[in-house]
Parts: structure tokens; sequence; C-alpha cells
């Protein structure tokens, strides 16, 4: 079994001090990120690289420790594999199936691709 | 008639009832929120070219509402580690500052709302641009203490230290085409803007409002079943590690992309 | 269980032996078999009520523009102007339509199958006191009653319910005047949460409070289908409340999610909007929801039949890991379908092919449950009870409308079905003939052990027959209908549509073979409704009046549902069941009985 079980005071000061780590190491992400952004990167998908990535790391710091998720129980771990399974799915599709959109259709919401006539449909008739 | 395993893990799961309830919950939120955020990447990359507006929000003040969920993340944890080493008055005093920085948040969150909802664009007759924050409204005139806009600059935002000078300018009200303040109905990224960070406020509250009972009235339950009381500590921590999870892809998402 | 040494639990026991007063036991009972049977009380109030917005519809299809007899004047009186003179305006129809689709699916279908039947059910089958948290039940129960309230209550408001269908595509949805789509929306959020929070209970029950020894393959075949349909209701349920939440805001705070850039509203105008959102998004949202919802309204309409098919077959279920890989597999799969309810929306060939590939993929679980029901009928000594015959007819009438779906998956062929009568034959195949018979099949099971009595038998053939008979009188035409491509959204039956036609083959036209089916499918459709009135009286009358059971296991069956006194008293078992043999062991060799229950 996992350490988890141990109820006695000094394991859980090993704990709060992984705690702490993990606080201060958010703090500095933080700081990383807005960093990034402070000193305008040339490259606009190298600001959303960098961004999404800490982000990512803080996630994982917060869901892994904070939310005991690097030792949780299987089931836990099998309802989050199924919700991310669903999760990237919804996502990827739905912005794949944005991406395969014909242009000059109205799906694309921009005003320039909208004044753009596409042809009549005959389907309407 | 009594519910096994309330507090005590089931033997094959390894789990306590709450605890599988509060992460099939959870699961469900990241499908919302998910939802959302497709909705955001629809969105912005549904927008013609330069016209999703970067840098309408304040970076710092994000910066600090983000700094604020992450500190009260931390206090929720150690609140609870306390009670798993049996010390209720540090419980108290660790959770105690989870509600403070809970309604901080709130209200940072409100002047940054409210300076939304008091920043207008006001478009006059002959399609000159003016923006910036409502200072006087009489029944025929506007003051708006801002600058004009250049064409083409619309999208540009003051985070970034706008170069134009600030100054007030009084406007006629028949000069006036449509005058329109930074609410949701502004543009489609106010619109995801507004609605992911008011639900995502919503969440804060709720689980204030949560932490707050636990940390009140519901704290009696320490004295009659003390495991019972640190399970629901550690389920209302868990809800509360989430909503700063979301706030974390939030920030960067909406402040600095 | 455990022992308690509080003083404040020894009192609360003590105090569990008074009789609880009518509030506490049937309003606000945190009994899980209580909810249930208000669960599905509710629920056939509304399957009621949405069979009666239809049959209406059905008379302004048939005989467009005249007065709708006897209940005319109703509808003129208590919605005013929408119905003048007792004639039903397209407006009125509209809103019909759409709110016909959202209660039966939301606020019938959906509670009586997962709702009524998993919480009265699933707890008993897995040999549980009650749900793992009995008072968030009863807050889904009243989370989905309010939801129910907001619904109705919309078609009294200034403009009437909801008029956009019950998909409820934007921009139209957020364009038609009045607040009926703001109240669907609500009643919408309502409903979701219910679901929800009945998600999260029934999932944690199932993993939590099974009796000792039932492993996850000793199982009833329901209790799977429960299962994989919470999940379902878990995860496909969110991404709808967030485009509820959307549409929400382009209605009450003006913004432009699902709004195009260039939206042109009546007379060609520009609607006033900042624009820039985009209508495909929200069809991909819904049907997000949408088409795992399908599988929320088989999936445990299967269970009730499997269960239902094992007991009066008296043999074991053929290939039970079959059937649980294969609702597995439908869980999954179900989340990456949606899309081929979209392939008119010009979404792009590539991305249409996906889903038409993942949409024939999914069939074969679907046909492995089938098969797998049908080949256990193979040698078994069959009781033809009413139970029996309405879950016997499940089996073609789901695979009716199972392959009549195939078509329909494929892009090609779906172009010119979209949107006819031809969608609506085949999904109410599925749900109508399909998942309404199971439940009635499961009602009837079911019965004796919630009440003490048997519904009667005699009045419950009838109730069969003609709805069998009816049923497909129903729906069978309308395939016609639909493949000569009759649309399904015309107030008047297509009257104006066929008289467009200039020679008999014109397109656009219509044959009066198919316009006169229009009557058929009507008369069909009101002796439908005449066919259940057996079904209601012998509900109620058997309360009172029905045959005794003479054993709490009167059907002879297996699972721990039935190892129970009858009814259920609250906490359900005498005694702490034990596990010790998978759910289906009829006429094993060797045995004394017939039957094994599990527990013995």
């Amino acid at each position: 079994m996992s350490d988890h079980h141990a109820h006695d005071a000094h394991d859980f000061q090993h704990h709060v001090r992984r705690y702490l780590f993990v606080f201060w190491a958010l703090i500095v992400g933080t700081i990383i990120t807005v960093g990034a952004w402070y000193v305008k990167l040339d490259s606009m998908a190298l600001t959303v690289a960098i961004a999404l990535l800490i982000a990512s790391v803080k996630a994982f710091l917060v869901a892994g420790y904070f939310m005991h998720l690097i030792s949780e129980k299987k089931m836990i771990y099998g309802i989050l594999a199924a919700t991310a399974f669903f999760f990237a799915g919804m996502m990827y599709l739905i912005v794949w199936g944005r991406d395969q959109v014909p242009q000059g259709t109205i799906h694309l919401g921009s005003r320039d691709t909208f004044q753009t006539p596409g042809s009549p449909s005959k389907a309407a008739h | 008639m009594e519910i096994p395993y309330v507090v005590q893990p089931r033997q094959d799961t390894g789990l306590y009832n709450a605890k599988v309830g509060i992460w099939l919950f959870l699961a469900s939120e990241v499908m919302l929120f998910g939802a959302l955020f497709s909705s955001y990447i629809i969105l912005r990359i549904g927008a013609a070219p330069g016209e999703w507006p970067v840098g309408l929000l304040n970076v710092w003040i994000g910066m600090g509402n983000t700094l604020v969920l992450i500190t009260s993340s931390i206090t929720v944890v150690l609140a609870w580690a306390s009670l798993k080493m049996n010390n209720f008055a540090k419980f108290k005093v660790y959770q105690g500052f989870t509600i403070l920085l809970a309604m901080t948040f709130v209200v940072i969150k409100s002047f940054e709302y409210t300076d939304k909802f008091t920043h207008y664009e006001v478009v006059l007759q002959d399609n000159t641009i003016y923006d910036g924050h409502l200072k006087e409204r009489t029944p025929t005139h506007v003051v708006i203490h801002g600058h004009k806009v250049e064409h083409g600059r619309h999208a540009e935002g003051e985070a970034h230290g706008s170069k134009t000078p600030h100054t007030d300018i009084r406007i006629e009200r028949a000069q006036i085409k449509k005058m329109e303040n930074y609410g949701p109905w502004h543009n489609t990224y106010l619109a995801i803007y507004f609605t992911l960070t008011a639900l995502h406020a919503l969440h804060v509250i709720g689980g204030a409002v949560v932490i707050g009972y636990l940390w009140g009235p519901g704290s009696k339950l320490w004295k009659t079943d003390p495991e019972r009381f640190t399970n629901r500590i550690e389920i209302s921590g868990l809800f509360w590690h989430f909503v700063d999870l979301v706030w974390i892809f939030l920030f960067p998402v909406l402040y600095l992309l | 269980m455990q022992p308690t040494t509080t003083h404040s639990h020894t009192h609360g026991a003590h105090e569990a032996h008074h009789e609880p007063g009518f509030w506490q036991k049937y309003v606000f009972s945190t009994d899980h078999k209580v909810i249930g049977i208000q669960y599905g009380v509710t629920a056939l109030f509304f399957l009621l009520f949405g069979f009666l917005l239809m049959a209406m519809m059905r008379w302004q299809i048939t005989y467009p523009q005249k007065p709708i007899p006897v209940v005319g004047s109703l509808l003129n009186a208590v919605l005013g102007d929408v119905a003048a003179g007792g004639i039903m305006s397209p407006d009125l129809y509209n809103a019909f339509g759409a709110m016909h689709g959202t209660i039966m699916v939301f606020l019938a279908i959906v509670p009586l199958a997962f709702a009524a039947f998993g919480n009265f059910v699933v707890p008993l089958q897995i040999g549980a006191v009650d749900m793992a948290f009995p008072r968030i039940n009863m807050v889904s129960y009243q989370a989905y009653a309010i939801g129910g309230v907001i619904m109705l209550v919309s078609f009294f408001i200034p403009g009437g319910a909801a008029q956009a269908g019950w998909t409820s595509y934007s921009p139209l949805a957020s364009w038609i005047p009045g607040h009926g789509q703001t109240f669907w929306i609500i009643g919408m959020v309502f409903l979701i949460t219910s679901s929800l929070l009945g998600a999260v209970n029934f999932i944690a029950t199932i993993i939590q409070l099974r009796a000792p020894g039932m492993t996850w393959m000793r199982m009833p075949f329901f209790v799977w289908a429960q299962f994989v349909t919470a999940f379902l209701l878990l995860l496909a349920f969110p991404p709808l409340e967030a485009a509820a939440i959307m549409q929400l805001m382009d209605k009450v705070a003006h913004t432009s999610f699902f709004l195009p850039t260039g939206l042109a509203v009546s007379g060609g105008e520009l609607a006033n909007i900042s624009g820039g959102g985009s209508p495909l998004l929200w069809q991909h949202l819904f049907w997000f929801l949408g088409h795992p919802e399908v599988y929320v309204l088989i999936l445990p309409a299967m269970g009730i039949v499997c269960e239902i098919i094992a007991n009066n077959t008296r043999k074991p279920i053929w290939g039970y890991k079959s059937l649980v890989y294969s609702v597995l597999a439908i869980g999954f799969l179900s989340f990456i379908v949606w899309a081929h309810h979209m392939y008119l929306t010009g979404m792009g060939t590539k991305i249409s092919t996906f889903f038409q590939t993942t949409t024939m993929i999914i069939s074969i679980p679907s046909v492995i449950i089938l098969s797998c029901l049908l080949i256990s009928l193979w040698g078994g000594s069959i009781r033809f009870n009413t139970p029996m015959l309405f879950a016997l007819a499940f089996l073609p009438m789901f695979g009716i409308g199972g392959l009549t779906g195939l078509p329909l998956g494929l892009n090609y062929s779906d172009i010119h079905l979209h949107d006819t009568y031809y969608v609506i034959a085949h999904f109410h195949y599925v749900v109508a003939p399909g998942t309404i018979f199971a439940l009635l099949a499961g009602i009837y099971f079911w019965y004796p052990k919630a009440t003490g009595r048997f519904m009667s038998e005699f009045w419950g053939k009838v109730h069969f027959w003609l709805s069998l008979i009816f049923m497909n009188a129903v729906f069978q035409p309308m395939f016609a209908q639909g493949m000569q491509g009759m649309l399904r959204r015309m107030s008047d039956g297509a009257a104006n549509y066929s008289l467009a036609k200039v020679g008999t083959d014109a397109i656009g036209g219509l044959t009066d073979a198919i316009m006169k089916s229009n009557i058929t499918i009507s008369h069909a459709a009101w002796a439908l409704g005449l066919a259940q009135i057996p079904f209601i009286i012998n509900f109620f009358w058997s309360l009172r009046h029905g045959k005794k059971v003479t054993s709490d296991n009167p059907w002879e069956a297996t699972t721990l549902d039935w190892q129970t006194p009858t009814p259920p008293p609250h906490g359900n078992f005498v005694a702490q069941p034990q596990v010790h043999r998978g759910p289906y062991e009829y006429s094993v060799p060797g045995q004394p009985k017939d039957f094994t229950p599990q527990n013995t």
C-alpha cells in the first residue's frame, strides 16, 4: 500500500514539506509564464507553447500532489482515464471538424470570408 | 440501516464513498470546462485576422489573482494535513486564510468586471472611434477618459502600455452613432471571457461556501466523528484544487495569449 | 452494520423505529425505492403528456387548418391566439413539436429508464441497503421535478414554449421572439443537474456498495447497462450544459457565441450583434450529448430485456461476457460518432468519413447484444407472460430501428434522407416500440416486487397486442414517406409541398398514396393512445385489486432483487446477502430447482 495510510504526525511533516515545495514551484511557474509574456518573444507559437507547457506542469503538480493523484487508487485512475479519453476526443474532433470546413461558408464566421460570394446552393430549390 | 464505507474505505477499491463521488463530479466538471475551452479555440481560430483582441486585460491583476488562488490551495492542503496531525487549532487558522483568500479573489475579479463594464467604445457619425472609461453621462453629452482609436489599432489594449496618452474627451450625444461598453456583447472574446470567468467565479463562491460551512458550524463534527470530518475537508479540498486547476489554464489563455 | 457507540447515533437508531409521516415517506424520502417510484410516476405522466402533444399535432398534419375536435376550443381558451378557433397555428405546431421531443427524451424516457428503474432495481440487484448518497438522490429527483415544472410553465408564458426543435439549433433558437427558449434552457440546466447527481450516485453505488461476493462479472447485465449509462450521462451532459449556458448568454446578454458575422434576420437586415460566432459549435456540443443520449435511451432497455428474457426462458443468458464487453464498447464508441447527425452542415468530407466509419463500427456491439439476446431464446422453455411478450417484441422492433439507422449513418444516403419522416420512423422504432416496450416490460415485471400484487395478465396481453399493431401502423408508413422526400417539420403535413408537383414524378411532389398515408398514421396514433387505457387502468386498479403474490420471488428469479421481503422495507434485506454465483443460473443440472439465486 502507499504511504498514505500512515497517519502519524512525523510522516505528515514530510508531506507538508513536499506541499510547500509544490507551492513554491507553482509560484515560480507563474512568474516564468508572465516573464515569458513580458519579454514579448517574436514567435507567437513559442509564447503559446511556453504558456501552455508551464500551465500543464502546474496542473500536474496540483493534481498530482495537492489532490494526491500521484498515489491514488486504481478505480480513480480508471474514471479519470475514461474522462481524459472523452475530453481529448471532444476537443480534438470539434477543432478538427472546424478545420475541415470548406472555405467560403458561413461556418467560418469571419467578416472577410462571409463577403466572398459563394455559389448559390441548388439544393435550396 | 446504515450505508457502509461512509468513513472507512472499502477493501477492494480502497476508497470511501464520497471520494468516488467527488472524483466523478470532477470528471463531469472537466467535461464542462473542456467544452468551454473547445468553444474558446473554435471562436478564436474562427476570428478574422486581427479581430481577436489581445491584451484587453490587465496581466498584473490576473497574475495577482493567480497567486491568491495558489496560496489558497496550499492553505487548504495544510488545513487537511493539520487535521491528519490532530491539530484542530491549526486547521482553523489555515482554513480561515483559505476563506479570506477566496473572498480576495472574488473582490479582485469584481473590480476587473467593473473596469470592463465602464470601458466604452464610442463610434461617431463620421466613424471616428473613441475608446476609454466613462467619466460622466448626461442627456446631452458623455465624457470619457481615453483616446481616439487609430484605424487598425482597434484591438490594442492597455496592458501592453499603450503609447497613446489618455485624456478626457467630451462627446455630444448627437454625434454618437453607437456606444457600447466592453461587456460580453462587445465581441466573442469578451463573451467567452465573461462566461468562463463567471462560471469559474461561481465555483470559487460555491467552494468558499462549503469550506466556510465546514470551518464554522460544520466543524462540530470534529468532536463526534473526527475521521469523517477529516474526509469532508479532504473532499472540499479536492474541489478547491480543481477550481485552482481551472484557473491555472484560464490565466494564460485569457490574459496572455 | 458497524456498531456505533456515540450517543447521537443510538438516539438516531431509536427514532428510526417511528413510522415517518406522509411528507417524509413519499415526498422528501431518501429511500431509493420511493425515489425510483417518484421518478417512475412523474415520468409516466410526462410520457402521456408528450404523447398528447403529438396526438394534437397529428390532427394538424392530417387535416391542416381544421379545428381540432374536443380539445381545440380548450387549447384556444388556455393558450390564446396561437390556437384561434381551435386551429393549431404553425407557431403552436412548432412549439408542440419542440416540446414533444424535449419532454419525451429528457422528462419521460431517460428518467423512466435510467432514474426510475435504476433507482428501484440497481441497489436491490447488487445487494446494497440504499444508494451511496441518499440525500443527493432526493435532490436529484427534486431538480428533475423543478425542470419539468419550468418546461410545463413555458407553455403558458407570452409567446409560448420553445419552438426551435428539441435540438434547439442556433441561430434560429436565439432569434425566435419570446422567452420560450430561455425557459427551455433554464429547464434543461435543472434536468442536466439532476442527471449529473443521479449519474454520480449510480456509479458510486455500483463501485462501492456491491454486496460481498458480488464481483464485477457476477453483476446482472441490467446493472452493467446502468453503469455505462451513468457514465454517458456524467460525461456527455456537461458539454450540453456549457452549450446551454452559452445559448443563454446569446439570448439574454446578447453575445454571439453561435451567431455568425453577417447574420441576416427578418427582411434581409443584418442582425445587430457583434458576430464572429459559430452555429456549427452549437451542433457539435449538442450532439456530443445527443448521440450518447441515444444510448442512454437504449442501454437500460437492453438491460431490462436481458433480465426478463433470462428469467422467462429459464436458461442462462447466452454470451454474458460478450454482452458486458459490448456494452462497454458501446459506451466508449458512443462519444466519437456524434457528427453523423451533421452531414448536411457542410463540415467537410474528411470529417464526415471519420464519423461515418465510427458509426458503422458502433453498430457491431449493438448487433452482438441483440444476437446474444436472440440466441438466448434457443432451446428455452419460454413462459409467454406479459413482461416476456414486451421483451420479445423489443428484439425485432429495436432491430428495425437499428438497421434503418445504417443508411442514415452513411454520408451519401443520409443526404437524401436527412430531416425527412424516414428519420422520424428510424429513431421512433428505436425508442417507442423499442425502449418503451422494454420499459413497459419492466413495469409489468417489477410491479409485484414494488407492490406485492401482479398486474392483470389478460389486460396486459390486450395492451401488448394492440400496442404492437398500432406502433407498427404508425411508424412503418413513415419510412415510405421519408424516402419520397416528405420533410419532418412541415406543420401542414406537406400539403403545400405536395401541391408544388407538376407531374407525377416531379421533384418536390409527393404522390397521393404518400399523402393519404398521413391519415392512416394519425388514426393508428390515436388508436395507440386508446390502447394505453387498459394499461393505465390496470396500473392503478392492480394496486388494490391485483392478484397477490404468494412468495417474495414470484417469477422464480435468480438475481438479488427478488431475495428481499415484498415490498422491500427501508434497508432492503433482512440480512446482508452473500453472493456465491453468477446472475443467471437457471436450470443448472444437479440443483434442486430450475433457478439458483445468487445468494445461495
